[in-house]
């Protein structure tokens, strides 16, 4: 069965609650069959407002939304067939684990052996097995989340939406449940967007991102693409660390700019600047910058430690750099690793190639 | 396991349990010197005329206490054949004793009640005291049958004996329309007269159907407030509470005239031809007006209890239910109504506790086919001075309403209540 790659399409759809402020402008995305697809931005930004239409919860202003080939916007939520895990679990509280899992089946009117059959298949996918019979309190968060997740797949939904549903545990918790789910959505080849705040959340697990903010789609990409080539300054600020300068274009060819900062210039790569005299926000990442480059790199510079962080696997060095003593490098640590002591002056190099020149903050 | 059957002991030496004891000690008694004045005051205010109304419906005590002599040598009396001289002699001098203490009367007024006739039988006794025609020291039982051939009868005396307990459980059972018959076993009263019974009857299903149009009343308002945006819900809330804050007298006293003949109803009933200006229908002064004031009143306890639970219910918990495939009448049917079932038997416990012991408006409103047992109650307090029956009565109630809580305990669980 070939993929259809525009299995849930999202066509030109506007949201607003008041009448008056646009919650979602235009959006206009397409998620293929089998994809995990995360749509990632601050509270406010619209990612949750846009599962809810999927999940028929909210009807769009304008435009159509599309699953498989058929506009949904007029089918109720509990015809469209979308599995979905809430954001606080959304167990029913008076039903055993069983009850919970069976619920979706038997409002299917699917025969008893068949129910059995699918629970019991749905509870060992997240290693439950023996839960049956207990009460949702009586589970422990990461538990209750598991069941959460079955019961949004037992009745083998087309798609599963998932509201932030790792939010309310712990760290350690939430790593492993993001590579569990991972590890579900690959074996059954479901179709899942997940909606999450949290950045790494999102590059652990997706195979594409969708970062949302003020209710449009900044950027659509893998995440290695998004991390390494943000397209604007919110999406390099939201996604991982970053060290900005802001200018102007003082000069610009195909892949070189100058940018003209306060008291000096750096190369940059010219990403959505076109011509000279643009303000400009140069984006660079920590750990693309290094120090005593011994290669040849076209930006070179001297800045002063302010700051020396150890962070155990790597150390986080505050610089006074370029007139900003917010410039921040992060140093592997190894056994060669030189001593970084504040107040010594030492020498940054990086790539222009990696100091990206976007959109002006 | 050895180490958990073990006693352990504190780094000191004392044992954990003694120690933890000593170090709570403290806390325990400023805790109970902080709930101290409310016990005082529930065991003054409640306790106590509760123990007070029982010992008054079940008072026997007067003639006991007026004919000690009589029951004790009643006490081998086998009460089949007419007693032994000892017995009649014990009468004499206990009644003679009140006839000094002016105090016959009522013994005679008393013992009429067990059995007529008495009254005249003892009067005459009395004559032949104060005129002393009784020789004491010849048999005094023949000299009283001879004075009135009623003591030459066994029911007489078996009607005397009756009262010899200090206690009683007449008042009870009048309140369930029995009483005692003549040879002590208990008997209904003629079926024309059997008032009490229908009067229980009638609050019972007064009671619930008050509680049942407060609940299909109280439930979509309850779920309105607890969905509804803030601002709106707020002014919801006043609207519900606003009763609250108006008179009980008033707010029957406006049903009135609301519901009377003339009344602002039946004028729009009238006005829009639903019924001819001859024929108004009554809607006081009988049931409909006891069911509507009282709904009425007693609606914000069904709505509060509902409201408070509905509030802890996660609107994404019928989310869920939708997007499992369930209808909105299955998700609302299996997933939220269940949830709701602690609020539900908080507020129905609630509303037919209270309408069951209710008062005021039924005596407004009720006219003669709509007053509960509570307005007998209150006739029996305030016109015919029977306070005894009036406690006995009362005590039914009360035990009624115990036995409505346990069986709601049995059914649902007390602890599955939510009042707020």
């Amino acid at each position: 069965m070939s993929k259809n790659p525009e299995f849930v399409k999202f066509d030109k759809v506007d949201k607003s609650y008041d009448g008056k402020v646009l919650v979602v402008k235009d959006l206009q995305l397409d998620i293929a069959e089998g994809e995990f697809i995360t749509m990632l931005g601050p509270s406010g930004s619209g990612k949750t407002t846009c599962l809810m239409m999927l999940a028929g919860f909210e009807t769009p202003t304008n435009g159509e939304i599309l699953l498989d080939g058929n506009i949904i916007s007029n089918i109720p939520p509990h015809k469209r067939g979308i599995g979905m895990v809430f954001q606080n679990y959304a167990l029913f509280p008076h039903m055993t684990v069983y009850e919970n899992l069976a619920f979706p089946l038997r409002v299917r009117k699917v025969e008893k052996d068949e129910i059995d059959k699918k629970v019991d298949k749905a509870l060992s996918m997240v290693s439950l097995n023996g839960f049956e019979s207990r009460m949702p309190a009586q589970l422990s968060g990461g538990q209750q989340q598991r069941v959460a997740v079955a019961r949004a797949l037992v009745f083998d939904p087309a798609v599963v939406l998932m509201d932030e549903p790792l939010g309310a545990l712990d760290k350690n918790l939430r790593e492993s449940m993001q590579y569990e789910i991972k590890h579900i959505h690959e074996s059954i080849g479901v179709t899942v967007v997940y909606v999450t705040h949290d950045q790494s959340e999102a590059l652990t697990m997706s195979n594409r991102i969708a970062v949302f903010n003020d209710g449009k789609v900044q950027q659509l990409s893998d995440p290695a693409e998004l991390y390494e080539k943000p397209v604007n300054s919110f999406v390099a600020e939201f996604i991982g660390e970053n060290n900005t300068f802001n200018g102007e274009v003082a000069d610009i060819d195909k892949d070189k700019c100058k940018v003209k900062l306060a008291n000096s210039e750096i190369l940059a790569n010219p990403i959505s600047v076109k011509s000279k005299g643009e303000k400009t926000t140069v984006s660079l990442r920590p750990e693309r910058a290094l120090i005593n480059p011994t290669d040849k790199m076209d930006n070179m510079f001297t800045g002063k430690i302010e700051e020396v962080i150890y962070h155990g696997d790597h150390t986080r060095v505050r610089l006074n750099l370029l007139g900003s003593s917010e410039f921040i490098l992060k140093v592997p640590n190894s056994t060669s690793n030189l001593e970084l002591k504040v107040s010594e002056d030492i020498n940054i190099g990086w790539n222009s190639v990696d100091a990206r020149a976007l959109d002006p903050k | 396991m050895s180490s958990e059957t073990k006693q352990i002991l504190t780094t000191d030496g004392i044992p954990l349990e003694v120690s933890l004891k000593k170090a709570e000690k403290k806390n325990k008694i400023k805790a109970f010197l902080l709930v101290a004045p409310l016990l005082l005051f529930l065991v003054i205010t409640y306790v106590l005329p509760i123990g007070e109304m029982f010992s008054r419906s079940i008072d026997d005590k007067m003639i006991t206490n007026m004919l000690p002599k009589t029951f004790k040598e009643m006490e081998t009396w086998d009460g089949k054949e007419l007693p032994p001289e000892e017995v009649f002699a014990g009468f004499y001098y206990d009644y003679k004793a009140l006839v000094e203490k002016q105090e016959h009367g009522k013994l005679g007024q008393r013992l009429n009640k067990e059995k007529n006739g008495f009254n005249s039988t003892t009067k005459r006794l009395f004559r032949n005291i104060k005129r002393k025609k009784i020789d004491e020291s010849i048999s005094i039982k023949e000299q009283m049958i001879k004075v009135h051939p009623n003591w030459n009868k066994v029911e007489y005396w078996q009607a005397i004996k009756r009262t010899a307990p200090p206690y009683t459980l007449a008042k009870y059972l009048k309140g369930m329309d029995m009483y005692y018959a003549p040879d002590g076993s208990v008997a209904q009263v003629d079926e024309d007269r059997r008032i009490h019974r229908i009067l229980w009857l009638r609050t019972l299903e007064i009671a619930f159907f008050v509680t049942l149009f407060c609940f299909l009343m109280g439930y979509p308002i309850a779920h309105l407030l607890a969905t509804l945006p803030m601002k709106y819900s707020n002014l919801l809330m006043i609207c519900v509470l606003l009763p609250f804050w108006t008179s009980l007298l008033v707010r029957t006293a406006s049903w009135m005239i609301l519901l009377q003949q003339q009344g602002i109803v039946n004028d729009f009933f009238v006005m829009i031809g639903l019924v001819a200006d001859d024929s108004r229908p009554e809607m006081m002064y009988n049931k409909v007006g006891t069911y509507v004031a009282m709904t009425q009143i007693l609606l914000p306890f069904m709505v509060l209890p509902l409201y408070s639970v509905m509030k802890t219910i996660s609107p994404s918990l019928m989310r869920a239910g939708k997007s499992l495939g369930g209808t909105p009448f299955v998700a609302f049917w299996k997933v939220y109504f269940p949830l709701t079932i602690p609020g539900i038997g908080a507020g129905c416990l609630l509303v037919f506790i209270l309408a069951i012991g209710y008062y005021i408006t039924p005596a407004l409103v009720g006219g003669a086919s709509g007053t509960l047992i509570s307005n007998q109650i209150a006739f029996h307090m305030k016109q015919t001075l029977d306070w005894s029956f009036a406690s006995a009565m009362g005590l039914m109630l009360l035990s009624g309403v115990l036995v409505i809580y346990w069986i709601y305990n049995k059914l649902v669980g007390v602890d599955n209540i939510k009042l707020g």
